[in-house]
C-alpha cells in the first residue's frame, strides 16, 4: 500500500486516539459502557489498522507475535490469579470483599478492576494473534488484483 | 414509536440479509455482514442494551470484517453457483420457522414489566447492586462479580479458541520436532 | 389475536424471520465462508431475540447515575440477558475466526472452499482407497 498517502497519514494520526479510547473504555467501564471485552477489542484493532495499512510485519516489530502469544495467557492468569488470591485472603474464591474487608464496594470495584483488565489483556491478545496467524499466510492474490 | 423505529432497522436488516443471499461476490458479502452488525447494533440501542450493541459494533463492523477479509486472501473471491435446488432447504427453513413462531405465542408481550424474566434475578441485581457494588453501571457489576465465574469460563474460551487458531493456521512449531524430523529425514537419506 | 398481541410479539417474530435467513444461507448454500457469514446472521439475530426479552417497556439503559442517586420511579430494562450476550458476542467472534482458520486450512488441503466440490474430491478419494484394498485383499473388501 506504497500509493495510500492519505490512508498512512490519517493511520499514523488515528491510532494513538484508538489506544486511548481503549483505555478510557478499560477503566471507565464502571460507569459508562464499556469494559475489558470491548477495550480488548478496540485495543486490538488499533494494531490490526497499523498492520493493515503498513504491513503486517512493520506491526510485529511494535508488537512481536512471541509477546502477543504471553500475552493471551497472561489476562487468563490475571483473572484466575484474583480469585486464588482472595482465596489466600481467606475469602472464597473471586470473592472481592476480600480487598478491603472494612469497606467491601471498595473491595468490589478492585476486584471489578482487576477482572476486567484480565479480560482486556486476553481479548487483545486473542485477537491480534489470530490477525497475526492470518495475515502471515502467503496471499492467493496480489494487493492490487482485489 | 420505539415499534415504528424496530420495523425500519428490521427492513434494513433484512435487505441486507436478503441480499447476501442473493450475491456471488464474496468480497461484498463480507462488506454486507459488516453493514448487518452495525444495523444491528442500532436496533440494540433502541432496545437499550448499550453494552452490548457497543460490543456487536466493535466486533462485528471491526474484526469479523478484517478476518473475512484475511480468509479470502487466502483462498477464493467468489461464490460458484450451486448445483441443487434450493427448495429443500426452504422447506426446512419454513417449517422450522413456523415452529419457532408457534413457540412464542406462548411468551409474554414485548416490554411486558411483569414478564417472568423481569420477577425474579433481574430485578435483585438492580436493587442490590446499589449497595452491595456500588458501581453505576449495573452490566458490569453483574458481569464481573456476581457472575465472576461465568465470564472466568467465557474468558477461557476465548483463550482455547485463541490457541485453536494458533495451532492451525500459525505455522508456529517446537524447535526440537524441526530438527529431530530433520534427523529422521538425514538418517532415511543415509539408509 | 387481537392487535395488542400482534404488536407485542412482533418483535419476536421478526428476529425469528432473520434467524431463518441466517439458517437459508447456512444449509442452502455451498460456499464455505459464505456458510459462516449465515451462522453470523443467525447468531446475530438470536442476540437480539435475547435482548428484547430483557427489555422492559418506558425503561432506560440499566446505567444508574454517576452520584449512585437511584430515583425508584426510573425503570430500568432487565441487566442479565445483556451481561450474557456481551460475553457471547466475543466468544463467537472467537469461533468464527476459528471456524475461518479451518475453512483456510480446508483450502490448502483441498484447494477449494466449495462443498460439492469438497464431496467429489472425498468420494474419489474413498473410491481409490476401497480400490487399492480391495485389490491387495484378492478383489473383494
Amino acid at each position: 500500500m506504497h500509493h495510500h498517502l492519505i490512508l498512512r497519514v490519517v493511520t499514523k494520526l488515528l491510532c494513538g486516539a484508538i489506544m486511548l479510547f481503549a483505555f478510557y473504555v478499560q477503566f471507565h467501564g464502571d460507569f459508562s459502557p464499556g469494559g475489558g471485552f470491548q477495550a480488548g477489542v478496540i485495543m486490538a484493532v488499533a494494531f490490526i489498522v497499523y498492520g493493515v495499512v503498513f504491513g503486517v510485519n512493520q506491526v510485529k516489530l511494535v508488537f512481536p507475535p512471541w509477546f502477543v502469544h504471553k500475552l493471551v495467557a497472561l489476562g487468563v492468569l490475571v483473572y484466575a490469579g484474583t480469585g486464588i488470591f482472595s482465596m489466600y485472603l481467606g475469602y472464597g474464591f473471586l470473592d472481592y470483599g476480600a480487598f478491603d474487608p472494612g469497606h467491601p464496594s471498595h473491595g468490589q470495584h478492585n476486584g471489578i478492576l482487576a477482572v476486567e483488565l484480565g479480560v482486556g489483556i486476553t481479548v487483545t491478545g486473542v485477537m491480534v494473534a489470530v490477525y497475526y496467524a492470518f495475515a502471515s499466510r502467503p496471499p492467493t492474490i496480489n494487493d492490487e488484483d482485489w | 414509536m420505539q415499534t415504528f423505529i424496530d420495523i425500519v432497522l428490521f427492513l434494513m436488516l433484512a435487505a441486507t440479509a436478503i441480499s447476501i443471499v442473493r450475491t456471488k461476490s464474496l468480497f461484498a458479502i463480507v462488506m454486507l455482514s459488516g453493514v448487518f452488525s452495525l444495523l444491528s447494533a442500532l436496533l440494540l440501542v433502541t432496545l437499550d442494551a448499550v453494552d452490548v450493541a457497543f460490543t456487536e459494533a466493535a466486533v462485528g463492523a471491526g474484526i469479523s470484517t478484517v478476518l473475512m477479509l484475511g480468509t479470502l486472501a487466502l483462498t477464493s473471491r467468489t461464490e460458484k453457483p450451486s448445483s441443487h435446488s434450493n427448495f429443500v432447504p426452504f422447506v426446512v427453513v419454513l417449517i422450522t420457522g413456523a415452529a419457532l413462531i408457534y413457540g412464542t405465542l406462548d411468551m409474554p408481550n414485548f416490554g411486558d414489566p411483569n414478564a417472568p424474566a423481569h420477577v425474579h434475578v433481574g430485578p435483585d441485581y438492580l436493587e442490590r447492586s446499589v449497595e452491595e457494588i456500588d458501581v453505576p453501571n449495573v452490566v458490569t457489576s453483574i458481569l464481573a462479580s456476581y457472575r465472576g465465574f461465568d465470564t472466568l469460563g467465557e474468558t477461557a474460551v476465548v483463550f482455547t479458541a485463541g490457541i485453536a487458531v494458533l495451532l492451525l493456521i500459525s505455522g508456529l512449531r517446537r524447535r526440537r520436532e524441526d530438527e529431530e524430523a530433520d534427523e529422521v529425514d538425514d538418517n532415511e537419506g543415509q539408509s | 389475536m387481537d392487535f395488542d398481541f400482534i404488536i407485542g410479539h412482533l418483535n419476536y417474530w421478526l428476529f425469528i424471520v432473520l434467524m431463518m435467513t441466517g439458517l437459508y444461507i447456512v444449509i442452502a448454500k455451498g460456499n464455505l465462508v459464505k456458510k459462516i457469514v449465515g451462522l453470523n446472521i443467525f447468531q446475530t439475530a438470536v442476540f437480539m431475540f435475547y435482548i428484547s426479552i430483557g427489555k422492559v417497556e418506558n425503561g432506560t439503559a440499566p446505567i444508574f447515575p454517576m452520584d449512585m442517586n437511584v430515583d425508584p420511579s426510573v425503570a430500568y430494562s432487565n441487566p442479565l440477558p445483556h451481561v450474557l450476550i456481551l460475553t457471547a458476542i466475543v466468544v463467537g467472534i472467537a469461533t468464527t475466526s476459528l471456524g475461518l482458520a479451518l475453512v483456510v486450512r480446508i483450502h490448502e488441503a483441498f484447494g477449494t472452499i466449495e462443498e460439492d466440490d469438497l464431496l467429489k474430491i472425498e468420494r474419489d478419494m474413498a473410491t481409490r482407497e476401497y480400490e487399492l484394498h480391495g485389490s491387495a485383499m484378492g478383489g473383494r473388501a
